[in-house]
């Protein structure tokens, strides 16, 4: 037992997720302030009385202080700030009066469009700006009606700005705080109702486009924000893994804890049965404290079956990647227009180029944790997770409760990247050694090594491309052959049932339409998938499949118009007649770092473009390269997301997605020996430094209109690789089709 | 039973000596603020202060801590208004957050010597500290921000706060 667990005195009997939903605000969810959620007393979850709530996603205090429930995760895209700044817009508060808390896992805080929590996608304000308007409309609604009434006023002469409610005509004013107090605001809205408000129209917006300040940011700078690795329960144990030799598919034949059973604080050693086999070949120490759980893991002495993974390595996955790409009838057609193989039959010029993308880990500054305490009738957990119903899903599973008895509730993210969504290995192995030590509460948490050897990857892809050109030198075919893991294969199967064996998520940015839509026009096209799925768990990272298709078709772009001598730019500009969008912030890129003018000495530059999460982005660089050494002077980020809610916190998430982009570019990768993971820490897995962190230009060009919102924490991932990588054939005149760059012996200056 | 001064008290605590810094003060202790991110010195999310030097405190035994004045970002300033802790703010510097404290405490150390610090001494200085969100432009512009701040408050008399 860890004797030295403190705990707010007067700790709540009740932890039940009703409890801390009973109102809103003031249940210490804040991001700010953060007690533990589902540890809160009694008395703060009662605060709430006399608050106004016009909606489930937020709550007027009688101080007009008003606080929003975000559903989504909050992982430092501020996305609790984005949904209070659209309710703000509608509602007319004054931004200083808003507040931030992360939900519970209640099905009433499902995205409305999504019908889930899952964060992720950068779907979040493309998907929740409508209903985020009609709930911070309603609440003006409500307060103008009641203030109406009480200052004799029709409600349609009051203007509603900066948190008060004023009439023109009298100089009479209300504060929401006023307002509320007067406990008059009472309106309600049906669905319908709230359908038929008719909101602000684009030219009206005094909020949306405004750089606010994040509201989570003071507590990141003392402290005292709470993440998942910070929950401290009454009681608490701790878990320390020993990790199986072999990604998946190890088992444990035995295990020896004498020496263990040395370790102050030890409890007993943990073999995980994992019944729905997310996990395998795991052994936990559990201690009183991590130190000496760690310290009892290191003493384990386990002996595994490797099972039928045990011999695999890298060059097996890259070979039978390759394998697949040679075979003509393997490839899961998907985008096809004309007659590629007529066009690459009668070309006057044929070029093929063949590119492979490595294994790529997340690697968030957290590492995965999750704290549970199992009882016979309830299994709790406390995680920082990106998909709280994948979160109860693993809680469900792995305790055999059923969905009553279970309740998962969601923290602060340190870093999230994809690896925290779908995959909830560290629940089920919270919960399985809670299980065994039942009302106990156990926190499992794993080292940088852990994290590193069971990652969700990044998978290995390859790419075969072949341009056809006629006599004149005009494009007229195009076949892009993947090959590699579908990531849907293993994390979400059913999607394949339904699409006769095909992965769509494999063509994000070469798709025929939708959110990733290829942005060429070629008379003959053919886009196809081989797939091979090895035992390398794959995962969602982000910016997902467009990394390595933005680097084979952008890269290759530059290939085509270097081989008929053509500008990369003009070349690419013929092909984009009917993709405006993507051609507008190509020109904005291009324009921004001089394209066509002359280029400082030595100094060389290359584009990149691409659509993604129905934001279109593209990127500019200059580099130069001396001795191998290769300096980005500048790089210039373009995007168009349709409208941006706070233009400050794209200038943040862009060159952030950009550094995160171009550390996997240069430095990591993951390499497989005997199933193995062989990367371990830091030191083997970098990533840049503030040294070598390039300067970024931002330029948002949302296009505005009807179309969808694009995403703003992935799309711009992508380009910066072509971009630079196109930048450096200028420089050196040699192109690379293989990465990461530190293979080349290629370093950042 | 090891005593610490940590944030300016004296704190007993049970541990063995071999004890990493970083667990003693974040389970027994339960100041939260600093973080584990690699147990092996190459991130900096577990940045202390040991007699005013930044320290990874998963690389510092317990034994090496005692007697000794330690800083964690909890007693960095009495109100979370550190000159550095402002220009944070005032920058919008953190995403996820989890490594500030370290890139922070980090940064504390330098200023507490070097209250004009070049760009490049600013790089220099922060090269071990990992951000996996890329905030690294923002950093150094807060750091340069804090620095002038620390100048000008030094220049018209009023009192630097001692990191």
């Amino acid at each position: 037992m860890n004797t030295h667990a403190k705990i707010t005195e007067g700790a709540p009997a009740d932890l039940s997720r009703r409890s801390f939903l009973v109102g809103s605000a003031a249940t210490g969810l804040a991001l700010g302030y953060s007690a533990v959620p589902g540890l809160l007393g009694a008395d703060q979850a009662l605060a709430a009385t006399g608050n106004f709530d016009p909606s489930v996603w937020y709550s007027i205090a009688p101080d007009g202080i008003v606080t929003v429930t975000c559903g989504k995760a909050d992982m430092g895209q501020h996305v609790a700030s984005t949904m209070a700044q659209i309710i703000c817009e509608e509602l007319g508060a004054n931004w200083r009066d808003m507040r931030v808390q992360l939900a519970s896992n209640d099905p009433k805080y499902n995205d409305p469009v999504l019908g889930a929590q899952i964060t992720g996608g950068s779907w979040s304000t493309m998907m929740n700006f409508d209903a985020m308007s009609r709930a911070g409309a309603a609440g003006r609604i409500a307060l103008t009606e009641a203030a109406a009434a009480a200052m004799g006023a029709p409600a349609g002469d009051l203007v509603v700005r900066d948190s008060t409610i004023t009439n023109p005509k009298s100089k009479k004013s209300m504060t929401f705080a006023e307002v509320v107090k007067s406990g008059k605001a009472t309106k309600t809205f049906t669905p319908d109702e709230l359908k038929a408000i008719k909101l602000k129209t684009p030219d009206q917006y005094t909020m949306i486009g405004v750089s606010v300040p994040q509201l989570d940011i003071p507590s990141k700078t003392n402290g005292t924000a709470k993440y998942g690795i910070d929950v401290v329960l009454p009681g608490m144990v701790h878990g320390a893994l020993v990790t199986p030799p072999v990604r998946y598919g190890a088992t444990v034949k035995s295990v020896d804890d004498d020496a263990a059973k040395k370790v102050p604080g030890f409890i007993k050693a943990v073999t995980l049965d994992d019944k729905t086999g997310t996990t395998t070949g795991w052994v936990v120490a559990v201690a009183n404290t991590y130190a000496n759980a760690k310290k009892a893991a290191a003493a384990l002495k386990v002996s595994y079956d490797g099972g039928p993974n045990a011999k695999l390595s890298s060059q097996s996955l890259f070979d039978e990647a390759k394998r697949l790409q040679g075979l003509s009838d393997s490839g899961e057609f998907f985008v096809k227009d004309g007659d590629p193989a007529a066009a690459l039959g009668t070309a006057a010029k044929v070029l093929e180029a063949e590119y492979t993308t490595n294994i790529n880990i997340h690697a968030p500054m957290e590492p995965m944790n999750a704290t549970a305490r199992y009882t016979a009738d309830k299994c709790e957990v406390w995680v920082p997770t990106q998909d709280g119903e994948a979160s109860f899903a693993a809680v469900l599973a792995a305790s055999g409760l059923p969905a009553d008895k279970c309740e998962v509730y969601k923290i602060n993210i340190g870093g999230g990247f994809g690896r925290r969504g779908a995959f909830q290995d560290y629940v089920h192995q919270a919960v399985n050694i809670a299980k065994q030590m039942p009302g106990i509460p156990v926190k499992l948490l794993w080292s940088r090594e852990e994290d590193m050897a069971q990652g969700r990857y990044h998978p290995v892809m390859q790419c075969r491309l072949i341009g056809a050109f006629d006599k004149d030198n005009n494009l007229t075919g195009l076949h892009m052959r993947l090959s590699g893991q579908s990531i849907l294969a293993s994390v979400r199967p059913q999607v394949l049932e339904q699409e006769k064996g095909r992965d769509p998520l494999t063509f994000q940015g070469v798709f025929q339409t939708g959110e990733h839509a290829f942005g060429y026009s070629v008379p003959n096209l053919l886009i196809d998938h081989a797939m091979r799925n090895p035992h390398v768990p794959p995962g969602f990272w982000r910016g997902v499949n467009i990394n390595q298709n933005a680097i084979f078709m952008e890269c290759f772009m530059d290939e085509l118009a270097q081989a008929v001598g053509q500008d990369e730019l003009e070349f690419r500009r013929k092909l984009m007649s009917k993709h405006p969008r993507n051609l507008a912030v190509l020109n904005a890129a291009a324009e921004r770092i001089g394209w066509g003018k002359p280029a400082p000495q030595g100094v060389h530059r290359g584009l990149a473009q691409m659509m993604a999460f129905n934001s279109f982005v593209a990127a500019a660089a200059e580099v130069s390269v001396i001795d191998g050494k290769i300096k980005i002077h500048r790089i210039v980020g373009a995007t168009d997301c349709t409208y941006a809610v706070n233009p400050a916190q794209i200038e943040r998430q862009v060159p952030g997605s950009f550094v995160y982009g171009l550390s996997a570019l240069f430095y990591q990768e993951c390499t497989v020996k005997d199933g193995r993971m062989q990367q371990t820490n830091f030191h083997e897995y970098n990533s840049m430094r503030i040294a070598e962190m390039p300067k970024v230009e931002t330029i948002i060009v949302p296009s505005g209109g009807t179309a969808a919102w694009g995403g703003i924490g992935e799309p711009t991932i992508c380009v910066a690789a072509p971009a630079v990588m196109n930048a450096y054939f200028k420089a050196t005149g040699q192109r690379i089709r293989s990465f990461p760059l530190k293979n080349h012996n290629i370093v950042m200056a | 039973m090891p005593s610490l001064n940590i944030n300016g008290r004296n704190m007993s605590v049970e541990a063995a000596g071999d004890t990493p810094l970083l667990w003693v003060i974040r389970e027994q202790l339960q100041m939260t603020g600093t973080k584990f991110g690699c147990g092996a010195g190459l991130c900096g999310a577990c940045t202390v202060h040991i007699n005013g030097e930044a320290v990874r405190s998963c690389q510092t035994a317990l034994s090496d801590a005692a007697g000794k004045k330690i800083t964690t970002i909890e007693g960095l300033s009495a109100k979370g208004d550190h000159p550095l802790q402002k220009a944070w703010i005032a920058e919008q510097v953190p995403q996820c957050g989890y490594c500030q404290s370290g890139q922070i405490m980090q940064a504390a150390s330098l200023l507490a010597k070097n209250s004009n610090p070049t760009k490049e001494e600013v790089v220099a200085h922060m090269d071990g500290n990992l951000c996996r969100c890329m905030t690294y432009s923002r950093i150094q512009q807060a750091i340069l921000r804090a620095a002038s701040e620390m100048r000008t408050a030094s220049n018209s008399g009023t009192e630097r706060r001692a990191t």
